[in-house]
């Protein structure tokens, strides 16, 4: 029994090796097919590093959250300082910042340019504002949204301001690039299988004769399939590899430019590349698809072909 | 070994290859299959290996009727059968070795009973030297012993042949069929179709004469 084992492992490791030795007695055609493969797989797998990349970063700005809570006209800046208090007192609230209505329409003046225009109004239109930071844990929508309601209700409280939109347009717009992203996925990954097939189908033509005599001596279709799911599996992982150097690549090309550019906007950011885990994944897949494009071809003309 | 019982075969061009043939080859015999080119001696031995499927009637062999074996049953089927072509049908991109060794490799035969089995069979047709050539430098001699050999390789109990010598001077093809009269003498059967009266002449030997689909 395990004689028989070692037979069929034997057996299976030489053809796998001779698949090998096939392809690379072909040096160019198989280097053709291996890059069409590197870069349909390499198309989809940066975009999804640049999507992951952009997920990290606003994960950082989801918890940049201020509240701007403008106070009413009656309420004089003891009472803002009052509040003020109220609200440093509670749990999810970080820091309370007062911005008095002077300060407010003296920044407003210096930075607006109606100066003069400014004069000709009789007394300050401007609220006092308490700008409201949450705590990193009260930082999620649901509960920024929780404390905003709270701080309405509270007496001298004109209004709240919660700019929250634009984060839920950036995270509406990341889980439509998400979509995008399996739909490319799906698409070059299929014509994947696509390139293997036809590759492989074309080398079965190519061996037709070969193939005709193995039947002739008893080989079943199985057996003749055998090297052409290898063939598969070998284009796959050369695709693989050289999809991970391209965005091995890519990311060392723009790591420097967009660090930099994250630090003109005061931002620690770096761009990640793919991690080893990952890469072991996306090797695994494309073998797998090698393999599946060779079995479509393979089953199908090998069966066709009898002596 | 191989019984034809009222067999017609009439391929998809609407030519009537075969019309009505019987006979019966015992087990152990050497036969001859003869008559002029177009007369369906390819047809018989392509019914036998399964390459061809009859159209009417029923081809037997060793007490199994071939309309029964399918699908997978056909590579096993022709593991039992080696068959010699005029055209050698070697694989020019292999060494003679594993051409030979091709329908054990196929059978799933441990390698080191592989290497014993195809020495023994390039030893049984004289070409245990030229093991790691390729097949298109030898001469066209020595390709046909290739392709015996590796019809024999995996000791059948039939070995069939299409116009074994048809390329051979004749010096050449005596010496062919004297190798399948050694093969028969250890109690092969041996079917051989041929053109050649001459040549077979020297053997006694069944004969099947086929004229325009029939025997005569």
């Amino acid at each position: 029994m395990k004689s028989a084992l070692d037979a069929w492992l034997a057996r299976h490791a030489q053809t796998l090796l001779g698949s090998l030795g096939r392809l690379v007695r072909h040096p160019l055609a198989t280097a053709m097919t291996i890059a069409v493969i590197a870069v349909a797989l390499a198309l989809p797998l940066f975009f999804a590093v640049l999507l992951q990349n952009a997920r990290i970063a606003t994960a950082n700005w989801n918890q940049a959250f201020e509240l701007s809570v403008y106070l009413t006209q009656k309420a004089d800046a003891d009472r803002a300082n009052a509040l003020a208090k109220q609200l440093r007192a509670r749990p999810d609230v970080a820091a309370v910042r007062l911005i008095t209505a002077d300060q407010a329409l003296a920044e407003f003046r210096s930075s607006s340019g109606f100066g003069k225009a400014l004069d000709a109004l009789e007394g300050n239109p401007l609220p006092n504002t308490l700008i409201v930071t949450p705590t990193l844990a009260a930082s999620t929508p649901g509960s920024t949204v929780a404390l905003k309601t709270s701080i309405e209700a509270a007496a001298d409280v004109e209004t709240v301001q919660l700019d929250t939109e634009w984060v839920q347009r950036l995270n509406a717009m990341l889980d439509v690039m998400r979509r995008v992203l399996w739909l490319t996925a799906g698409l070059l990954g299929s014509s994947v299988v696509l390139v293997v097939g036809n590759t492989i189908r074309l080398d079965i033509l190519n061996r037709r004769d070969e193939i005709e005599v193995m039947k002739l001596v008893g080989a079943t279709d199985g057996f003749a399939r055998r090297p052409f799911l290898y063939s598969g599996v070998w284009y796959g992982l050369g695709g693989g590899i050289g999809a991970v150097i391209v965005i091995a690549v890519a990311v060392a090309v723009l790591s420097r430019p967009l660090g930099r550019l994250a630090a003109l906007y005061g931002s620690q950011f770096q761009l990640t590349g793919l991690r080893f885990g990952s890469i072991v994944r996306i090797l695994g897949l494309s073998v797998a698809l090698g393999w599946l494009g060779s079995w479509i071809a393979a089953t199908r003309h090998i069966r066709a072909i009898e002596p | 070994m191989i019984r034809f019982d009222q067999v017609y075969k009439r391929y998809p061009n609407g030519r009537d290859a075969l019309a009505g043939v019987s006979f019966d080859i015992e087990a152990g015999e050497l036969a001859f299959l003869t008559g002029h080119s177009g007369a369906g001696k390819s047809s018989i031995l392509k019914l036998i290996a399964l390459i061809e499927r009859p159209t009417r009637g029923q081809v037997f062999i060793n007490n199994q009727n071939t309309s029964a074996v399918k699908g997978r049953g056909i590579p096993k089927f022709r593991q039992l059968i080696g068959v010699v072509f005029q055209d050698h049908k070697l694989l020019h991109d292999r060494p003679v070795s594993e051409n030979v060794a091709l329908p054990l490799i196929v059978a799933g035969v441990p390698r080191r009973e592989i290497d014993k089995r195809m020495r023994a069979a390039l030893d049984q047709v004289g070409l245990l030297s030229k093991e790691k050539s390729r097949p298109l430098e030898l001469s066209t001699g020595e390709q046909q012993r290739v392709g015996i050999a590796r019809a024999i390789v995996a000791k059948p109990m039939l070995l069939i042949a299409d116009e074994p010598t048809g390329n051979l001077d004749p010096e050449l093809a005596l010496e062919i069929m004297q190798l399948f009269k050694r093969l028969n003498d250890v109690g092969v059967t041996v079917l051989i179709a041929t053109h050649d009266l001459q040549l077979i002449d020297h053997f006694a030997a069944q004969r099947i004469v086929l004229a325009e689909g029939r025997v005569v």
